[in-house]
């Protein structure tokens, strides 16, 4: 594995009969980087995260992720991913502790580390009053940032997150980078995917994904003068029109 | 072996964190045992008949006065006419008719040949049937009375000494309860394993476990151990009532029908992850595990005897995991027979849970 890449994908591609949905896309994502995952509705987004996690077969092509195959070596694979899916990644008739615990016993952790890290998560998120509470009383936007620590609950090497800030409001939002920002700083690589155009301004590097193919992949700077264009929602009308 | 136990312990929470749940695991189930024994009571009573009686005459009163003694009719008219017998039963109000025609009196006394007539309504046709036999048998008692009155000789015939071995008191609730227990036990087993990963599924958190490193078995068993645990409370509980308030004897092995009961459940079990795994809704799920059990119900023995199914339907049987426990389950409780009576039911259902859970492992897919 190279050291300093978390994902090396190959011309990976995904048919559901006639219909390419991912479409021969390369790329890599650095180590520690927050990788956006750029596109419109139906662009394949959603179908190239699932081969990345482990949970669709590819077509053709190849792809590592955390030095594992994605077809072969599933299983150590998951091990050092993490993903958080749009929504209902929590069971809403168990309480913050009760996920956590579940989660964290099923992806091996101690006892111990367990009750650590829920009491750290707890102060991190401030939300130390709703701790015994059931999932489905908390806020949205408390529970999108729950999610995400339940995410990375076991430090994976890179987390996945599915349009993670779809619904909530815009200072939630920007608490929920924070927590992306700390990931990062914590050694944590973040492949993120949005819909939000100033949030893909806060990524290290933007990929766009038109129609299955991957028509664009660069810092926003590259993109913004590549693409001579003020902002990201320009790049996004021109390259998906 | 961990993964399992935050499995199971999850599985615990929320099963007992729903509301409805403790009262569907718990007071359905008995209330059911308890109703459905005393109802499901195929032995015929209370027959409603009806005498058309043109002889009228001191004999045929003694006749009617023993029938309206029996405990199994009950007498509801007599009259000349036969029209007024048959409105009665266009009406759904007499079962059986009986006629006593003119000179009946005069031939038996006079040692002649007599015929008596039974009309019966045999839309039930067993019932139509039974309603006959005790009819007949009161006539025959009723002969041999009235013949041994006058010192008259009854041609002696072939007398039949009859026991009832396993039931001497015929108590019908001793055949029905433990069958009706299998029936919850496997109703409750299927239904809460069948709805179980395809609310997962429903409710999105499939996914999540799917991107963890959880190994198929693993969440196969760590489901199935709570529902297995559950099922043997239920079962437990079950039997009490049967033992307790049904006076149902047990003659056999306790640990014997728990041993098979263990591997029952684990066979329901299987199926029912078998059914959440092909299913993409709790509705789809439901209608399969419903299907199923109606099916299995039918097929059983349990209301009417496998042997008398036509052929066909027999051997259909043989796939029928209800059938062989409730055969075991009346084997042991009421004739006590021990493991070697019982050892093709055994070696059936375990060599089938062994199929179906491994169908439901293979089948549960983490990849699509």
């Amino acid at each position: 594995m190279t050291d300093d890449k978390v994902i090396i994908a190959k011309d990976l591609t995904k048919k559901f009969g006639d219909f390419t949905a991912v479409d021969h896309i390369t790329f890599d994502v650095k180590r520690g980087e927050i990788f956006g995952f750029l596109g419109a509705n139906g662009a394949g987004k959603t179908t190239a995260m699932k081969m990345l996690t482990g949970i669709l077969s590819s077509t053709s092509g190849e792809a590592k992720v955390a030095g594992f195959d994605i077809n072969t070596e599933r299983n150590e694979l998951k091990k050092h991913i993490g993903y958080m899916s749009q929504k209902f990644s929590l069971y809403e008739d168990l309480t913050f502790k009760e996920n956590i615990k579940f989660y964290g016993g099923i992806y091996g952790l101690s006892k111990e580390d367990i009750e650590r890290k829920t009491g750290e998560m707890l102060e991190r998120l401030g939300l130390q009053h709703i701790e015994n509470t059931l999932i489905k009383e908390i806020p949205l936007g408390w529970k999108q940032k729950i999610a995400f620590s339940v995410a990375i609950l076991h430090h994976p090497q890179i987390v996945f997150l599915d349009e993670p800030t779809s619904g909530v409001d815009p200072i939630t939002r920007r608490q929920f980078w924070n927590l992306i920002y700390e990931a990062a700083e914590d050694g944590i690589t973040v492949f993120v995917t949005t819909h939000y155009m100033d949030e893909a301004e806060y990524c290290d590097r933007i990929s766009m994904m038109v129609q299955g193919k991957m028509q664009a992949l660069g810092s926003l700077k590259e993109l913004l003068t590549k693409y001579q264009s003020k902002d990201m929602d320009e790049v996004f009308i021109k390259l998906a029109r | 072996m961990r993964r399992i136990l935050y499995i199971v312990e999850k599985e615990f929470k929320q099963i007992f964190r729903d509301k409805m749940m403790k009262p569907i695991l718990f007071i359905m189930p008995v209330v059911q045992l308890a109703v459905l024994s005393y109802t499901a009571d195929f032995t015929v009573k209370d027959i409603r008949i009806f005498v058309q009686d043109q002889d009228i005459s001191p004999l045929s009163k003694q006749l009617i006065n023993k029938v309206s003694a029996s405990d199994n009719f009950t007498l509801l008219g007599v009259s000349y006419s036969y029209e007024e017998g048959i409105n009665e039963v266009e009406k759904n109000k007499i079962d059986v008719i009986l006629t006593i025609p003119e000179h009946f009196s005069r031939n038996f006394n006079s040692q002649r040949k007599t015929a008596l007539f039974i009309t019966a309504d045999a839309i039930n046709s067993s019932k139509a049937g039974i309603s006959i036999n005790y009819l007949q048998n009161i006539i025959r008692d009723f002969q041999v009375e009235q013949a041994e009155k006058k010192g008259i000789q009854v041609k002696p015939g072939i007398e039949v000494i009859t026991r009832n071995w396993y039931n001497p008191d015929l108590d019908y609730k001793f055949f029905m309860v433990p069958g009706i227990l299998v029936l919850l036990v496997t109703m409750i087993a299927l239904f809460l394993s069948g709805m179980n990963i395809v609310k997962e599924k429903e409710i999105g958190t499939i996914e999540q476990l799917n991107v963890t490193p959880i190994m198929k078995y693993q969440f196969i068993i760590g489901k199935l151990l709570p529902f297995l645990i559950i099922g043997l409370v239920e079962f437990t509980v079950g039997l009490l009532i049967a033992l307790y308030w049904f006076k149902v004897p047990f003659l056999g092995s306790i640990p014997l029908i728990y041993m098979f009961t263990f591997v029952y459940l684990i066979l329901i079990l299987g199926m029912g992850m078998f059914i959440s795994t092909i299913t993409e809704t709790q509705q789809q799920a439901l209608f399969l595990a419903w299907f199923f059990s109606i099916v299995f119900i039918l097929m059983s023995g349990l209301f009417t005897p496998v042997e008398s199914m036509p052929d066909w339907a027999q051997k259909l049987t043989y796939l029928n995991p209800i059938k062989y426990y409730i055969e075991v389950i009346r084997l042991v409780m009421l004739k006590g027979s021990s493991f070697s009576s019982i050892k093709v039911n055994f070696l059936v259902i375990v060599l089938s849970a062994i199929f179906i859970n491994m169908a439901a492992i293979r089948n549960y897919k983490k990849t699509a």
